[in-house]
Formats: structure tokens, C-alpha cells, sequence
């Protein structure tokens, strides 16, 4: 603990600063280089759907490795151990519900947005706004993660302690995003977080090789010795965090739940698959994703026990930062100032990769869905859509500012898995039915997605995560009457069945052409929209 | 590409899809595909699901020592890593072989009358 009490930020601060503002540059020279061929709407949001499944599945791997992952779940396997890891296994596990049954046929029937395909043969109106709605809700749930890690990150690199310093950084942050989006739309964002995916799997790979090392390269010897710092072999089983009571095991359950079936509606993920040219390209940058992610995954579980054995859990849980400081801190203990250094700007890149991905997301979602789609009918003035997209990127990264700043110092893999539980709840039985299930009509999927949507949210805000306990948002005030933290075992099931009712109480039914025309669509990819050509 | 109307809107309705739909060619892709996709996605979420209630209710026996402090619980964990490559690997190849042969015959048929070139 001494080289904590002695100093707020372990290593060097400006070698910090120095590390990430070279990333900055080289990134910010790719994306104007990049970006210069930014013409139509399918350049803005799909990268003119130019790229190739190795390239598109790495960029997944760094659009889907966020800080939740990186720092979040290292932290979590430090300080809770096993419990820590379910979270990779559920993140991990969850990509095949992806590969089977949604991204070629996605990537067939749509062409910018979520919504596209879950409109495409219901009423256009109501569908896409909700299909925008919950779209807009994932992404600034997933955005107050990103930026809650980044304030933990700032308060242990730079040792800036106060508020103030911290909210000046995540400005930055966020200033540094909208510039990114902004200038590169999908192509910048995409070459900003295959360069992520790399800088961060590779680093991550040099620490569990050193941790390895260190260790005999024996997994078991690690595990001894993270058992002996941590006092307890509790570390190594399962249920130190969530085998306490009846209900915690129950909300293990709902967390699992969320996460297994939350990454296939995660419209960030989602609108990845169109920037490649053919759904062959799009199972193949699942592959890849699937590959990167899993190894990561391995790593990530060497990274915690190492934490929790050359640090402890003590330690991480009191330094500034908390559980998120784990794996910064075990870099530090690796190889110094530089190390941290390196991993810090890593962890930066990370953030601001994720959440330039989020950004676009948003942004198309509500220039392509509502402005164009909506409220002009289709027929907007040509390039006012992209115009529209870059303003609502402005917007949306303000507004992340402003809820970073406010949700500093949460745990970030936990405010992700709320995130895939409204995904999961609002976006995947909708998504399902309409490529699946012929008869699904609008209102199942009006009262699905709303359901589904309105049930996860209201049951967060009278989960013990908002009120009536020590750690919650709202500390004074006491209205937790619904014990999980995580909704998903309630909501996930309801907004399911509410696509049933919605449907079967439906007396009018929709267009067989249309449904038709989907289903061969969907798995022959017949006028599937092509890369444009530049 | 500016004023993108709604994209079910986009295909030339020159292609009767109702017909391909119930074509025999397009019936065997969409049974070989559901075929393969819905057992599979469920027998791996039932794996994950086994393998969480597992972890949340049978503490003692994930925590027995199998080798080393290596336990049962770490190695069901690994399992479901290596179960998730394994699905990957065996759904490619499967699409490769079965799926994609089928699909692009069914597209070359149909392209033409939709007006789009590859």
C-alpha cells in the first residue's frame, strides 16, 4: 500500500499526458485521411460499407471491449474473483446468439440503422421511432459507463482528485470524441477502434504474459498466490459477491440473463454489420470478433488474479479510482511509470473508441429514423440528413460530458450490464420475431419494444442500484422495493411476451409481400445494399 | 443517397418474393438454415445457463480442487470459451458448405429482375 500513501497518481503524470496526446495525434491524421471520401449517407454511417470481415471484426472487438471490459471486469475478478469472470463467459457466450441467428440477416435487410430492419415490413411510423427510442436509452446508458470509467481513470493517472479537474478531463474526453465522429463518421470511428482493438489486445497480451512469468507461466501458482494475498480461497470459487443471500443469487441469474442475450440488440454492434459489403463479410467479422473478444477474455481472468495477487483487493478497493484502478495498478507494479503510461493511454483509446462508436450510433439512429424517416416522410433534401446526424453528434456528446460528470465512480462493468439488460429487454424480442416469426405484427412490437423498454428502466430506478443503501445514486432516499440490481429476469421475459400478446390480440395483419420479401431478402441477400464505389 | 426513403422500399417490386418464397429451392434453404441455427443457439444457452445456475447454486461443487488450486468451476468457465470457438468454427463451415452454395444460386436467379449489378 506505501506507494499509494505516498503519492495520489502512481508514475508520472505528463508521460501519461505525453503517451495518450501521441495516440491522439496518429488517430486524429488516420481519421482526416479517412474521412476525405465522406460524401453520402452510406459513407457517413456504414463507411460506404468498404471494409473487410477481418477488418470489421476487429473493429467489433474494439467497439464491444470497452472500459467495462478492460478495466471493469479486471477489477471485478480483483476484488470479487470469481464472480468477476462470469461476467466474461456471459460477454463472451452471448456473441453466438449474434453469429446464429442476427447478423447476416441484418446485415441483408437493413441499411444504416436497428430500426431498419425491425420496420421493414411493419408500419414505418410507429416502429421506428420506438426502434430509435430504445436505440437513443442503450447508447446513453452504455455512454454514462464509458464516462464514468474515465473519470475513475483520470483521478488515478493524473492524480487529479477533485471535481473540478476530473469534469475538465472528461470535457476533453468528450471534445475529443465529437471531433472524431464529427470529421470521420463510421470510417474514422472504424479505423479509431481497429487501432484500439489492436494497441489493447496486444497490451493486455504483454501483461498476462509478464503476470504468467512471474508465476512459472503455472495458472495454478498464480491462483495460490492470489489466494495468499487475498487471506481466503474464496477468491477462487464462485458466489463472493453474489452468493451471499437468496436474492443475490437470484440477481446473478438476471445479470447472466442480460448479458447473454443483450449483445445481439446492442444497436452500436448492430450497425457494425452494415459496413461491410455482404453477409458473408458480416459472419466473418463475427468469427473474428468472436476470436479477438474470447482470447481477450482469457486474459483478462490472468490480469484480475494478478492483480488481486501482486496487489490485493484491499488495496485496489481504497486506491483512487477503486475496483477500475485494477489493472492500471498491476501495470504499474509490472513495469513502472511506463507501463502504466502505456496501458493508461490504452484504457483512454479504449474509452474513446467505445464511445465515438456509441455517438455515431445515436446520431444516425436519430437523423435516419426520425428526422428523415418521420418527420420527413423519406423525403428530406438531400446530404440534410448527414447534416442533421453531425449536428446530433454535437448534442450527444455534450450531454455524455454532462452524464459523465455526474455518474463518476460506479463500477463501469455493472452500468454496461444494465445497459445489455434494457438492449436485451427492448430490442431482442423484436428483432427475433420480425426475422423469424411470420405472423408478428406492429403492435407486438410496439408493446415489445415499450414494454420491454419502460419495464427494465422502472425497475432499475426501484433497484437497491438507485436507492436505499450506502453505495446507491441517490444515497438519503429509500424507495428500493424491487431487490435485484439487474432487471433482466423480469423485464427480458415480459417484453417476449408482450410481442406475443401485442401480436396475437392484433386483428390486423400485415402484408404477406412484405414479410415475403424480407424472409428471402434476409437469407439470400437479394438487393442487399452494395459498397459504394469510390 | 441523401433523401434515403425507408429502406423495405428500395428493391424493385419486379421480383414476385411471395413466389420465391414458396419456391422448393428457397424452402430447403430456410429449413437448412432454421434447422441448423434455433437447436444450436438453444443447446449453447442452455449450456450457459446450466453452467450460471451452477455458479450461483452449487457453490461446493464448483469450488472442488481438480488439480493445483484449479477447480471445477475455473474449468467450466474455460469449457464455455472453448464451447463458443468450437459452435463458431461449426457454424462456418456448416454455412460454407450447406448455406452459401444455395443462397447465391437462388441470387443469381433473382438479380437480374431486381436491376441490381454485382
Amino acid at each position: 500500500m506505501l506507494h499509494l500513501e505516498t503519492s495520489a497518481s502512481p508514475g508520472e503524470p505528463w508521460l501519461n499526458i505525453a503517451i495518450f496526446g501521441a495516440f491522439v495525434a496518429i488517430t486524429l491524421i488516420i481519421v482526416f485521411r479517412a474521412s476525405r471520401n465522406n460524401k453520402t449517407a452510406a459513407d457517413y454511417y456504414a463507411a460506404g460499407r468498404s471494409f473487410t470481415g477481418g477488418q470489421n471484426g476487429s473493429a467489433i472487438a474494439g467497439d464491444y471491449l470497452s472500459a467495462a471490459s478492460f478495466l471493469g471486469i479486471v477489477g471485478a475478478i480483483a476484488i470479487t474473483g470469481y464472480d468477476g469472470f462470469l461476467y466474461s463467459i456471459g460477454f463472451l457466450v452471448a456473441w453466438l446468439v449474434a453469429l446464429l441467428l442476427v447478423a447476416e440477416l441484418l446485415r441483408n435487410t437493413g441499411r444504416y440503422t436497428m430500426a431498419d430492419v425491425l420496420s421493414f415490413r411493419l408500419k414505418q411510423r410507429p416502429v421506428r421511432i420506438a426502434a430509435a427510442i430504445t436505440t437513443l436509452v442503450v447508447c446513453f446508458f452504455y455512454l454514462l459507463a464509458q464516462m464514468a470509467g474515465a473519470g475513475g481513470l483520470v483521478s488515478l493517472l493524473l492524480g487529479i482528485s477533485d471535481g473540478v479537474g476530473q469534469a475538465v478531463v472528461i470535457t476533453v474526453v468528450g471534445a475529443l470524441m465529437i471531433l472524431y465522429v464529427l470529421i470521420g463518421g463510421m470510417k474514422g470511428t472504424t479505423w479509431v477502434q481497429i487501432i484500439k482493438a489492436v494497441l489493447l489486445i496486444a497490451g493486455a497480451g504483454v501483461m498476462t504474459v509478464w503476470v504468467l512469468a512471474l508465476h512459472g507461466f503455472n495458472l495454478s501458482t498464480l491462483l495460490e498466490h492470489a489466494v495468499a494475498t487475498a487471506g481466503t480461497p474464496a477468491i477462487l470459487e464462485p458466489g463472493l459477491k453474489y452468493g451471499v443471500s437468496e436474492i443475490s443469487k437470484l440477481d446473478f441469474l438476471s445479470l447472466g440473463l442480460a448479458l447473454v442475450l443483450g449483445t445481439a440488440a446492442l444497436p452500436h454492434v448492430l450497425m457494425r454489420f452494415y459496413t461491410v459489403p455482404t453477409a458473408k463479410e458480416a459472419r466473418k467479422s463475427v468469427v473474428w470478433a468472436i476470436w479477438l473478444i474470447g482470447i481477450f477474455y482469457v486474459f483478462t481472468l490472468v490480469l484480475g488474479y494478478g492483480a488481486a495477487a501482486l496487489i490485493g483487493a484491499d488495496v485496489i478497493a481504497a486506491a483512487p479510482g477503486g475496483a477500475n484502478s485494477a489493472a492500471p495498478l498491476l501495470a504499474f507494479e509490472l513495469g513502472g511509470p511506463i507501463l502504466l503510461g502505456l496501458i493508461s493511454a490504452i484504457a483512454f483509446a479504449t474509452i474513446l473508441a467505445v464511445v465515438a462508436g456509441l455517438t455515431i450510433t445515436a446520431a444516425a439512429s436519430f437523423a435516419h429514423d426520425i428526422y428523415a424517416s418521420v418527420i420527413k416522410k423519406g423525403k428530406a433534401e438531400p446530404g440534410s440528413e448527414v447534416k442533421v446526424a453531425r449536428r446530433t453528434v454535437v448534442v450527444i456528446g455534450i450531454v455524455a460530458i454532462i452524464g459523465g460528470i455526474g455518474a463518476n465512480g460506479q463500477n463501469v462493468a455493472f452500468l454496461v450490464a444494465l445497459a445489455f439488460a434494457i438492449a436485451a429487454s427492448a430490442n431482442l424480442p423484436t428483432i427475433l420475431y420480425s426475422l423469424f416469426w411470420k405472423r408478428f405484427t406492429t403492435r407486438g412490437a410496439v408493446w415489445s419494444m415499450y414494454g420491454g423498454l419502460i419495464s427494465a428502466i422502472v425497475l432499475i430506478i426501484f433497484s437497491p442500484v438507485v436507492s436505499g443503501n450506502e453505495t446507491a445514486m441517490i444515497k438519503g432516499a429509500d424507495f428500493d422495493v424491487f431487490p435485484l440490481s439487474n432487471p433482466g429476469i423480469v423485464s427480458i421475459p415480459l417484453a417476449f411476451f408482450l410481442g406475443w400478446l401485442g401480436t396475437v390480440l392484433d386483428k390486423n395483419l400485415e402484408s404477406p409481400e412484405k414479410q415475403a420479401e424480407m424472409e428471402v431478402r434476409s437469407l439470400t441477400g437479394v438487393g442487399a445494399e452494395k459498397a459504394t464505389e469510390h | 443517397m441523401g433523401n434515403d426513403a425507408p429502406s423495405a422500399e428500395t428493391t424493385e417490386p419486379t421480383v414476385d418474393f411471395r413466389a420465391v418464397q414458396q419456391s422448393p429451392e428457397f424452402q430447403r434453404l430456410r429449413s437448412r438454415h432454421r434447422r441448423f441455427v434455433f437447436p444450436v443457439t438453444i443447446a449453447c444457452l442452455l449450456w450457459y445457463l446450466a453452467y450460471v445456475l451452477l455458479a450461483g447454486y452449487a457453490h461446493d461443487f464448483m469450488s472442488t480442487p481438480v488439480f493445483g488450486s484449479i477447480n471445477i468451476g475455473l474449468l467450466l468457465g474455460l469449457a464455455q470459451i472453448v464451447t463458443t470457438f468450437a459452435v463458431t468454427m461449426w457454424y462456418v463451415s456448416f454455412a460454407n458448405r450447406r448455406l452459401d452454395p444455395l443462397s447465391a444460386e437462388l441470387r443469381a436467379e433473382l438479380e437480374p429482375a431486381t436491376g441490381v449489378t454485382r
